[in-house]
């Protein structure tokens, strides 16, 4: 095999890729979808957990629900939320024509 | 999903669905094979040493068939890796030994409280992808170390980094090492020290020649097989116990059993036994079943710090240095957490099940008619206590409920003897714990290597370095590295397994808020990273190694004289310890009246109070009652409010960093480096 780095490397760029302005304000949007996915992050991984005494009184199939959630709930969400997270992030880099040729 | 694959002409990548579709039913054929050859009378022994050398064979195939001598292969796998299978390998690259053999036993023995595992162990992911992953992946180098190297002008910020790197992950091979030893030692009776090394020679075919490229590769296999042995025996127990094979949902009926058999138990007036909840489904309580401050603190701090761990270990994050593009980095955190997730989601039904059937069928039987698979495993483990231990306590001859003690491994492993299914099932569990336990010590080995060859000798030391030597450094460093960490497994044993823990708080304190910080503020002045880092980790290392060596001095500085009167007790009554620090303790407790409180105490009662409990031999400080497993509660924060302390006080960042950070926060386009040297040629 030869001794060279395969060419996938992109070469180090001189220029912005799009205008400051535009820049900023696809910035302002990632950022704010940042904060959301970490307010769900911090309601599933821990708000939700505050409550589980009180409600493990209830039982779903056998399932006492604040058990239920640290067993189970939680995940669900984690991993709907990350495939939300990069659906919609997708649609953010379209909306300002950020993303990769 | 990954529908922008479809244009890649790449042959070996458009073929990968039919490769691994062909290996999975190929392994599936080879069990069933090896159950036809059970039947026909082929003793168990042989069964074992057939799974654990065939897979091992496959895995060194797969490491052999992907060598490669180009540098961006060997550190990023030519980045090509289909955000899908780069999924299944941070899957097995990220569940070790402690998943998939660990956790469904520490989730029968603390009920609730394991499930801060559950959460710790799937949520970081969510800051993974939203907070770094796709910024890394545009970025665009090798390593971690790389972004600091380039975000914080230079060797000082990078070599910071990789000395929290190679801590943290080092602590964390060794552990893998016992992980394979202990499985390689049950399947193929062989000593411990060359069941290690053993294990180590099918960690090194599938890492040496290939590096990433082939690492990627064995782990997409590994997955595939972890998944499998972990599912079928949990399918096949939810089919006995509950006559439905939907393990994940039927389990909610044994936790409602467990519950009825608990309150059955303690109105006979038995106890469970030590290490044991007595209230399995039973959130944040003490020992006497009451709601504890201490408790749901403790539980929230350790979900906190292996979440973030999660996030800054380097061996997961330069997982996503290796896919096509940053939209395929974003869907690969996705995939990734989807197939820890399958895992994650049926660890509580092993340990609902496994206990429902001991409390049912074993607690209240004569000792002396036990069931078969109870017999098989009252041998002793690599640990030096057996398996399980039956102590008829009061003597009656019949088993009581404080008188099974279990170790936690056994939950997973022995899983198929309780639901009497044939030896191949338990063959196909030790299968899969080696495969768990060989793609997470693979990981961590090319990720110790890739920093000190990549960072250190070819970054610091000789930039001029040519790429053939580059990498002969790189396996050579791979083959010390991995050397040592056997060798220090072979002498610790099993007893070091709770520095994996240690690992998550070291590389949390020590990693995220710099990393986190150079990219989503852009005021954060080289400084104040590499401020942040070390205090994150001299802190955090410094609490730890105090709390749990030298628990006395620690309360002797923050608890009040009650607790420094019941650490003194603890540490006289301990068994093996230094006789000078036992004749101290002893003086202290001998002159209990002249025991002052500590001069930090009012610090040590701020939030909740210091004490200390007897752990793994020792007397280990718990401030605040914190366990010190979730050391990183306060480095974490340390270390952020450090960098943003330091970035007020130092000149702003350049208009070229600024430029570079642009260009990274956006998907499009080339990165502009502040420093050109600092390219990947």
């Amino acid at each position: 095999m030869p001794l060279v780095e395969s060419g996938t490397e992109r070469p180090g760029a001189t220029a912005p890729a799009i205008d400051p302005e535009t820049g900023r304000a696809y910035w302002r949007k990632t950022s704010s979808l940042m904060w959301t996915v970490l307010a769900l992050w911090f309601f599933a991984g821990f708000g939700v957990h505050f409550f589980a005494p009180a409600i493990n009184s209830i039982h779903v199939l056998g399932f006492p629900l604040g058990f239920w959630f640290a067993a189970q709930g939680s995940l669900v969400i984690f991993v709907v939320a990350l495939f939300w997270f990069a659906r919609r992030q997708n649609e953010i880099d379209e909306e300002f024509g950020v993303q990769e040729d | 999903m990954s529908a922008s694959n479809a244009g890649t002409k790449d042959p070996f990548i458009n073929s990968l669905g039919k490769i691994y579709a062909g290996y999975t039913g190929g392994f599936v054929a080879f069990v069933i094979l090896l159950a036809i050859l059970e039947q026909m009378g082929v003793p168990d022994r042989i069964i074992g040493y057939l799974f654990v050398f065939l897979t091992i064979a496959v895995y060194a195939y797969i490491g052999i068939i992907s060598r490669t001598a180009a540098v961006a292969e060997y550190y990023v796998a030519g980045r090509r890796v289909p955000a899908l299978y780069n999924g299944m390998a941070t899957g097995s690259d990220w569940m070790s030994a402690a998943s998939f053999i660990g956790m469904a036993g520490s989730l029968y023995a603390l009920g609730y409280g394991g499930l801060a595992f559950i959460l710790g162990w799937t949520g970081g992911f969510m800051l993974v992808a939203i907070l770094l992953a796709p910024y890394l992946r545009k970025f665009g180098q090798y390593t971690v170390p790389d972004f600091l190297g380039a975000r914080y002008g230079g060797n000082l910020a990078r070599g910071i980094g990789v000395t929290v790197l190679i801590t943290a992950s080092f602590v964390y091979v060794v552990a893998q090492i016992v992980g394979v030893g202990i499985i390689t030692q049950r399947f193929l009776d062989v000593s411990f020290t060359t069941a290690v090394f053993l294990g180590l020679a099918g960690i090194l075919v599938c890492s040496m020649l290939g590096g990433m490229r082939a690492v990627t590769w064995t782990q997409v296999a590994q997955y595939i097989i972890l998944i499998i042995a972990y599912l079928i025996p949990a399918v096949l127990m939810s089919a006995k116990i509950s006559g439905v094979p939907l393990p994940q949902i039927m389990y909610g009926f044994a936790l409602e059993r467990i519950e009825g058999l608990e309150n059955t138990f303690r109105a006979a007036g038995m106890t469970p036994p030590p290490g044991v909840t007595g209230w399995h489904t039973a959130p944040f309580i003490g020992a006497n079943g009451a709601f504890s401050w201490s408790a749901a603190v403790n539980f929230f701090a350790l979900v906190f710090c292996l979440m973030v761990g999660t996030a800054a270990l380097p061996h997961i994050l330069m997982r996503y240095f290796t896919t096509p593009s940053v939209r395929e980095a974003r869907q690969s955190v996705a995939w990734s957490l989807f197939f820890i997730f399958l895992l994650y989601f049926t660890a509580p039904a092993y340990a609902a099940f496994a206990k429902v059937e001991i409390y049912q069928n074993i607690i209240g039987q004569p000792i002396a008619s036990l069931p078969d698979w109870i017999k098989n495993w009252q041998i002793i483990s690599p640990y030096g206590v057996p398996w399980i231990n039956i102590v008829d306590a009061n003597r009656d001859g019949i088993l009581q409920w404080s008188e099974f003690r279990i170790h936690p491994d056994v939950v997973v492993l022995a899983t198929p003897e309780i639901a009497g299914m044939p030896y191949v099932i338990a063959g196909l569990v030790a299968a899969g714990g080696l495969a768990a336990a060989l793609s997470t010590a693979d990981g961590l080995l090319l990720a110790l290597a890739n920093a000190l060859s990549h960072d250190v000798y070819y970054k610091m030391i000789d930039r001029n370095a040519p790429t053939k030597r580059r990498l002969v450094i790189s396996r050579v460093l791979l083959l010390i590295v991995a050397v040592l960490a056997a060798w220090t497994a072979g002498n610790a044993g099993a007893d070091i397994l709770f520095l994996v823990a240690w690992a998550f708080s070291i590389a949390a304190a020590g990693l995220f808020a710099a990393l986190v910080m150079g990219v989503w503020y852009k005021k954060t002045t080289n400084a104040a990273a590499c401020w942040g880092m070390a205090v994150g980790y001299v802190f955090t290392f410094g609490y730890l190694i105090w709390t749990e060596f030298f628990g006395l001095s620690f309360v002797e500085l923050f608890g009040t004289k009650e607790a420094i009167l019941a650490a003194a007790r603890q540490t006289a009554a301990l068994t093996v310890v230094d006789p000078e620090l036992k004749a101290y303790a002893a003086a202290l407790v001998a002159n209990a009246a002249q025991i002052q409180d500590g001069a930090l105490s009012w610090f040590g009662q701020l939030i909740l109070t210091t004490d200390s409990v007897t752990l793994r031999g020792r007397c280990v400080a718990r401030l605040w009652t914190l366990n010190n497993i979730s050391g990183g509660i306060i480095g974490v924060p340390l270390s952020f409010l450090t960098i943003w302390a330091v970035s007020k006080f130092t000149t702003a960042p350049s208009q070229a960093m600024q430029d570079f950070i642009d260009d990274i926060r956006i998907p499009r386009g080339g990165v502009r480096l502040v420093d050109r040297r600092e390219a990947v040629e």
